[in-house]
């Protein structure tokens, strides 16, 4: 990194104090702040602050962060890892977050979905892992079969390994004219967006987990690393039990990713499992926190697919929910997304329901026949659910609104 | 001619269901259900036919290629043009609406042959739409201001066999101060996704127009609350 020309050096170094001052100054953890400055100042940053690093991106419409915090702490067992842990996930965040670790050999960086061409082409990531891709707040993301086809597109013929996820049709389309690929049968839950081909439009047979298109070539790859639901097989035919700290079924999928990446930087499933399983939260995730006698355990969900997960992690009936709806830019100004969600799993709970849309929840929890009760704020639900435990699911500034009022948890 | 059961089709989840268009569905069959009225939803994916007797057919948005399909796969079944035909109601949101029309943009901008369901056309706008709608709706269809989200790049011009859905007061729609259009009992919109929910109204009127009587009135106290919440948001005071 020594090696870096002297503006670069100035720019990266300037960049971690406007962090810092950013952080000092209150607004958040700091990591796109700085990064920008850097940017700013040195366009070619990204590429030197890369050079000479293992490198690793992480997209997905979901699981992004948890996966980006696994492989890193994978990857510690053999060094210091570059990453961007507060899911800063743009350029920006990503020259802030090597930055910070000038002389650390592996980097593991999340990346928005519309940044991995780009991310790629600057940084020649020798791993990219792609995991999922289903609708997610339209109003600002884009449409995911544009998205899949920038990827294919990027990767085509790119001298980087794709570890992905070969249960979504559309990631699997999206990987598939990378030169090396790993295909990971991760599970895919949400189903919504892939009832057809996005090679030639025709109809998707699904059965399990399998899946191919009835009207031309485009069928399931042949999975190397397989999950069936607690177990891992690798594929040299070796089967692990997972034990994860992290609940449900997604998490699991983001494992199975982070062990596939792992081993492709020379890592045996004995050296990951124990690092994965340290992990108890992620920026806040899953954390639970005690407040008058309450244990609140916070899940974060901003899109239909999320909230499928968020379900899966639920206390079981009549266990009490409280969710909390903002639209505020990061989480989508359109609460259209609402109608996607199959709120009659929670019937026969006692549902609390806040935020500031939420009359939108009400008028969707209503349609769905479940009993709620509109509270001004979470304090209101925890003050009326009693002593004991209060799952809440919250979206993007809800969740994060939540977070800062009880208590920064990493 | 009255009738107390009724048939919803939802035509092509699976090209055109991006974005909570599910909450037409769901809306429709539940203040059907809350007057006594009987509701049969088949969901039709783009590999089966359209069936003729439904009474309401439903269409959501979808991106660009979905769209496409969706529009070449529906000439080529012709069952939502008889249904049509046979004085059928249909509901149609952002690309679903854009298909309604006699043409609409692809994916480069390039004119692609929608159903021909009214006499309207679409293109590629230069910038896309994104937030709050707001407009009034032409009087004859005795339903109050629509509020809704839009989300879409399109630009459409009217012919002189419809009329505009509504004059907008906020947003963009077709972009010339109208939203939406429709004629007969075919109605489309620039609102995306569930608009219905925010509009109780209108979509009794869709069922008024099946059922052929005047239904009771029901509490809308969310759904009342959530427009009134909408509209003195985006509306000047
Ligand atoms: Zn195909």
């Amino acid at each position: 990194m020594s090696d870096l020309p002297v503006r670069a050096q100035l720019a990266a170094a300037l960049g971690r104090t406007a962090s810092k001052m950013s952080r000092l100054a209150g607004r958040g953890d700091g990591s796109v702040i700085g990064g920008r400055v850097g940017l700013a100042l040195d366009p070619e940053l990204l590429r030197r602050l890369a050079a000479d690093r293992r490198l690793v991106l992480v997209s997905a419409t979901n699981g992004k962060t948890t996966t980006t915090r696994l492989i890193a702490s994978a990857l510690r067992v053999r060094g210091d890892v570059a990453t961007n842990a507060f899911g800063a996930n743009m350029p920006s965040g990503h020259v802030l977050a090597l930055a910070q670790a000038p002389t650390a050999p592996y980097a593991v960086l999340e990346c928005d979905e519309k940044y991995v061409p780009m991310v790629l082409a600057e940084t020649g990531a020798g791993i990219v892992a792609l995991m999922n891709l289903s609708r997610d707040q339209m109003d600002r993301a884009a449409e995911i079969w544009l998205l899949a086809g920038k990827w294919r597109k990027a990767l085509d013929g790119a001298a980087t390994h794709v570890v992905a996820n070969c249960d979504d049709p559309l990631v699997t389309w999206g990987a598939g004219a990378a030169k090396s690929v790993t295909w990971v049968s991760a599970g895919q839950h949400w189903r919504e967006d892939s009832w057809c081909c996005p090679e030639c439009g025709g109809p998707l047979d699904r059965e399990g987990v399998h899946w191919k298109c009835r009207e031309c070539h485009f069928a399931r790859p042949k999975p190397d690393w397989i999950l069936h639901a607690d177990r891992i097989t690798t594929p040299r035919g070796r089967t692990y039990e997972l034990s994860l700290q992290l609940p449900g079924r997604a998490n699991r999928s983001n494992a199975v990713i982070a062990l596939a990446v792992a081993a492709q930087l020379g890592l045996e499933p004995e050296e990951v499992l124990p690092r994965l399983a340290e992990v108890t939260s992620v920026a806040g995730r899953y954390t639970t926190v005690e407040h008058q006698g309450r244990q609140l355990r916070l899940l974060l969900a901003k899109n239909p697919a999320g909230w499928l997960e968020a379900f899966d992690v639920l206390a079981p009936p009549p266990g009490p929910v409280a969710l909390s709806i903002n639209a505020q830019g990061p989480d989508g100004r359109d609460t259209s997304w609402l109608w996607d969600v199959d709120y009659r799993v929670l019937r026969g709970r006692p549902v609390w329901a806040t935020g500031e849309r939420r009359l939108d929840l009400a008028a969707r929890l209503e349609a769905a026949d479940v009993r709620f009760t509109i509270v001004e704020d979470i304090d209101e639900a925890i003050m009326a659910v009693g002593p004991g435990r209060l799952d809440v699911i919250a979206n993007y500034t809800a969740f994060q609104q939540i977070r800062t009022r009880y208590g920064r948890v990493v | 001619m009255s009738s107390d059961r009724i048939k919803i089709v939802w035509i092509y989840p699976d090209l055109l269901s991006t974005y909570g268009d599910q909450g037409n569905v769901i809306v429709l069959e539940r203040r059907a259900a809350l007057r006594g009225i009987f509701t049969d939803t088949v969901h039709v994916r783009s590999d089966e036919s359209v069936p003729v007797d439904g009474d309401i057919y439903l269409m959501g948005g979808g991106e660009d290629r979905p769209q496409i399909l969706a529009a070449q796969r529906l000439r080529n079944d012709g069952g939502l043009h008889r249904a049509v035909e046979y004085g059928s109601v249909v509901f149609a949101v952002c690309a679903g609406y854009q298909l309604l029309g006699t043409e609409f943009g692809g994916e480069e901008g390039q004119p692609v042959a929608g159903l021909g369901l009214l006499d309207m056309r679409s293109g590629r706008g230069q910038k896309r739409s994104v937030g709050e709608i707001a407009g009034d709706v032409d009087p004859a269809l005795g339903v109050p201001m629509i509020t809704g989200f839009e989300n879409h790049q399109g630009i459409t011009r009217l012919g002189p066999g419809v009329r505009p859905l509504a004059k907008t007061r906020v947003g963009v729609g077709n972009g010339d101060g109208t939203e939406g259009a429709y004629r007969g009992h075919v109605v489309g919109t620039y609102m995306h996704g569930p608009a219905l929910v925010r509009n109780p109204a209108l979509a009794d009127l869709l069922l008024r127009w099946v059922v052929g009587r005047e239904l009771e009135r029901i509490d809308d106290s969310w759904a009342g609350r959530l427009r009134e919440e909408r509209l003195a948001t985006v509306l000047p005071a």
